[in-house]
């Protein structure tokens, strides 16, 4: 087992100006599930593949436990990459399927029997050890895959996307079953997607990067909770966030028709770049549907109206004074909020509902920078 | 089971074909009828996969997650741009659903390579022992070629591959792109990568082929293994490393050319750089191209076969030009009497029953090896006509048919996903 550090890490690609990944800081723990996530583009694909030693690293260094791999070939480095090829040979046993690299390596007969009974006990997989993979269900057999890279023992475990071709299904349960073998295995384990429920649900830690640079890295609530800019806020949670940019005045950003009052101190930290806006973020689920006329409450024109039985969400809009919609994106698009409502009190299209930000619940970021505003 | 094509069916394809419509995409691929199937050995995949008849020709047909599918498709449109040897995809079908509304799998199409032979049905027809061999080297080949224009695999392996005969070699084919990646060039980790990720699944290859008694136990699967590594990396450095010498030593300019020409690779850009002093060159390829021999014979004649088909047919062309004392003639209205006068006659010796046999190139290939023998038996020059005849009568029926080859019943194909043909003697 091994930690593994990223020391401002680089990837160039020939022919390019802008790094693909750009000096990179990640240190990942002994036994930790790290998720690196982020949209298509971001470097996070290209980090894991640096870490596995397919992509060059042009400036810094990669370290596995105290040692440096940045030179290293691939199949020196001690780690294994997951569910690259998992295709099951017919003929073989159970046990010769997740046992037959040991056996390439001139591993001993007894010792490839051991760790493959040790790693058919964790995969529950004992039984079938001398069966044929065609005795198999669909999910055992993705677990004898696993144990291929188990049998390895390796320091590190590397996953790039290795539910993107599983039907929506059996995804989930995949998904479920990586990360609660990982946490039985304890091998530190570096896992790449662009699914942000994915990161969520199954990382101990989360790295969000976006056009080659580390944007935050935090446990999945840190997200949640104090996402560190805009990027990160809309991109963290499902539905997204609803986030707008609007102008304050006298203390109040101007939302739509309402007023929402803006922490003193927030106001005096905003900058020249700001221009004297405020990025306001609140989530579906930090709204609450009140009385019209209650303080600080916004005024959301009902669009549609999802029910999914145990929740309910209304799409809508926010109207200024002049009947032009506000700077407002969400989940659903621009121009439209999404607010979780009671799913036994649902609004009609086109009714007009008041809602209000929980206390607390309310992002603030610099409309120049988009950078979060830490406030008291 | 009903032939009505589901709603909001989504066909991408670069090669619309009508007929595509007809096929029963409203049922999972795992329960196609016999009647629609092609009765054809699969190779180990983790996904479903079905040949199936279509306008005459023969598909395959694979279902996988959607965004992997156009992914792979656009690869392998790339791949065929570029003249990669893969195979060419036909299309992606996207919103199939079951009659019961269930929605099912995207699946990727592609043309089945006629004359082709995946390495299960070569290994269970007792072929000659150095099978192992020549499919090896042709696989390295094509991890070369690949890696040459950037293209990194990801999962090199006997089932991800093609062979096609090629003289008495073998010509390999990638057939599954879905975990490759197109760069501008390699770093060496991926090459490297790619290199082991190939050794280790072919000699798991071999030892599943032995476990099923489809190969003798004696046979060094790990040796096999290591010798893919070995040939690659000879043929790599041959292709790409710098070589210095003194400025005297100019004939080795074209030594190197000709080293190259000789492994069937042209030069398309070669590196020349001189030290301060002017006294030592060294030279390094930048471009090379596969296809050196094929390539000629396909100016020459308008034939478009395979590297050592080629080169065999062209030397047979020399000879035919030395034969005839034309050596001072263009060489293409040599080339034109030779293809009109020995080359087709040969080849339409061949009645029309047994064409299914061997592509035409490879037929005269064994012809030229045919009327070697005969000559060597009977202690004189048997001329081609009478050699044709003997072939057509005592050889060629009793060659298995590898147009698409058949060995298993299309019924048997629901009860096992990865059938090898019952073994069968040459």
């Amino acid at each position: 087992m091994a930690t593994v550090t990223f020391d401002n890490a680089t990837r160039v690609y020939p022919g390019t100006e802008r790094p693909a990944v750009d000096a990179l800081n990640l240190h990942v723990e002994d036994g930790e599930f790290l998720v690196l996530v982020g949209p298509s583009g971001c470097g996070k694909s290209t980090s894991l593949r640096m870490l596995a030693g397919l992509e060059d690293v042009n400036a810094g260094r990669i370290l596995i436990g105290d040692r440096d791999v940045t030179d290293v070939q691939p199949k020196d480095r001690d780690i294994a990459m997951v569910f690259q090829n998992y295709a099951l040979y017919p003929h073989m046993t159970v046990a010769d399927n997740m046992g037959f690299a040991l056996k390439i390596a001139g591993t001993q007969k007894s010792e490839i029997r051991s760790r493959v009974e040790e790693a058919a006990k964790i995969l529950d997989l004992t039984e079938y050890l001398d069966r044929k993979p065609k005795a198999l269900s669909g999910g055992q057999r993705q677990r004898v895959a696993m144990g291929r890279a188990i049998v390895r023992q390796p320091q590190v475990f590397l996953m790039d996307e290795p539910l993107s071709n599983l039907d929506a299904k059996l995804r989930v349960q995949t998904r479920t079953q990586i990360a609660s073998l990982q946490r039985r295995l304890g091998v530190t384990t570096v896992y790449v997607t662009h699914d942000q429920t994915e990161a969520l649900t199954m990382g101990d830690r989360i790295a969000v990067l976006k056009d080659g640079l580390l944007q935050q890295v935090g446990t999945p609530r840190d997200m949640y909770d104090t996402p560190k800019n805009v990027f990160v806020a809309g991109f963290i949670g499902s539905p997204a966030m609803n986030i707008g940019t609007f102008p304050v005045l006298e203390g109040y950003a101007q939302v739509g028709k309402a007023r929402i009052a803006v922490p003193r101190d927030v106001v005096t930290g905003l900058t020249a770049e700001d221009k004297g806006h405020v990025t306001i973020g609140f989530r579906p689920e930090s709204l609450d549907v009140v009385p019209q006329g209650t303080p600080d409450a916004i005024p959301v024109e009902v669009n549609l109206v999802e029910e999914l039985g145990s929740d309910a969400f209304v799409y809508g809009s926010l109207t200024n004074e002049f009947g032009a919609a506000a700077t407002v994106h969400s989940g659903a698009g621009d121009a439209q909020v999404v607010v979780r409502v009671d799913p036994r009190q649902v609004p009609a299209k086109g009714e007009t509902i008041w809602v209000r930000i929980r206390t607390g619940e309310q992002h603030l970021f610099h409309a120049g920078s988009g950078e979060r505003i830490s406030h008291v | 089971m009903s032939q009505r094509p589901p709603a909001r069916l989504q066909i991408t394809t670069a090669a619309p074909d009508p007929a595509l419509l007809d096929l029963p995409w409203h049922v999972p691929l795992e329960d196609w009828p016999a009647e629609t199937l092609a009765a054809l050995p699969r190779g180990i995949s983790r996904h479903i996969v079905r040949f199936a008849r279509l306008s005459g020709r023969v598909i395959a047909v694979k279902e996988i997650g959607e965004t992997v599918a156009y992914r792979e498709y656009e690869l392998l449109r790339q791949l065929s741009r570029i003249d990669v040897p893969s195979v060419d995809p036909i299309g992606v079908i996207t919103g199939r659903t079951a009659p019961d509304g269930e929605p099912l799998e995207a699946v990727l199409i592609t043309e089945h390579l006629s004359f082709s032979l995946p390495y299960r049905a070569l290994f269970s027809q007792s072929l000659r022992p150095d099978t192992a061999t020549r499919l090896i080297d042709a696989l390295a080949v094509l991890m070369v070629r690949l890696h040459l224009i950037g293209f990194y695999w990801g999962d090199v392996s006997l089932s991800n591959t093609l062979f096609r005969r090629d003289a008495e070699t073998f010509a390999a084919y990638l057939v599954d792109a879905e975990t490759g990646d197109l760069h501008d060039r390699l770093t060496d980790g991926q090459r490297a990568y790619d290199l082991e990720v190939a050794r280790v699944n072919i000699i798991g290859e071999l030892m599943d082929l032995q476990a099923g008694d489809f190969l003798e136990e004696e046979v060094d699967a790990v040796a096999i293994g290591a010798m893919l590594v070995e040939r690659y990396s000879e043929l790599w450095t041959a292709l790409t490393d710098a070589e210095s010498f003194t400025l005297g030593e100019r004939w080795r300019f074209q030594a190197r050319i000709q080293r190259l020409n000789d492994l069937g690779f042209d030069v398309g850009e070669l590196d020349i750089t001189t030290d301060v002093d002017g006294t030592t060159v060294s030279i390094q390829p930048k471009v090379v191209d596969a296809g050196h021999h094929s390539r000629r014979l396909m100016r020459l004649t308008g034939l478009d076969v395979q590297e050592n088909q080629a080169r065999r047919l062209l030397n047979d062309l020399d000879a035919f030009r030395a034969a005839t004392d034309r050596q001072n003639e263009d060489e293409s209205f040599v080339a034109h009497d030779w293809l009109t006068g020995i080359f087709e006659p040969a080849v339409r010796a061949v009645p029309r029953e047994l064409r299914l046999k061997l592509e035409p190139a490879q037929v005269f290939h064994e012809l030229l090896d045919h009327r070697w023998y005969l000559s060597q038996q009977q202690g004189r020059d048997v001329p081609m006509t009478e050699a044709a005849q003997s072939y057509v009568r005592d050889i060629l029926p009793y060659r298995p048919d590898e147009q698409a080859i058949l060995g298993v019943s299309a019924a048997d194909l629901h009860e096992d996903a990865d059938v090898v043909p019952a073994p069968r003697r040459d």
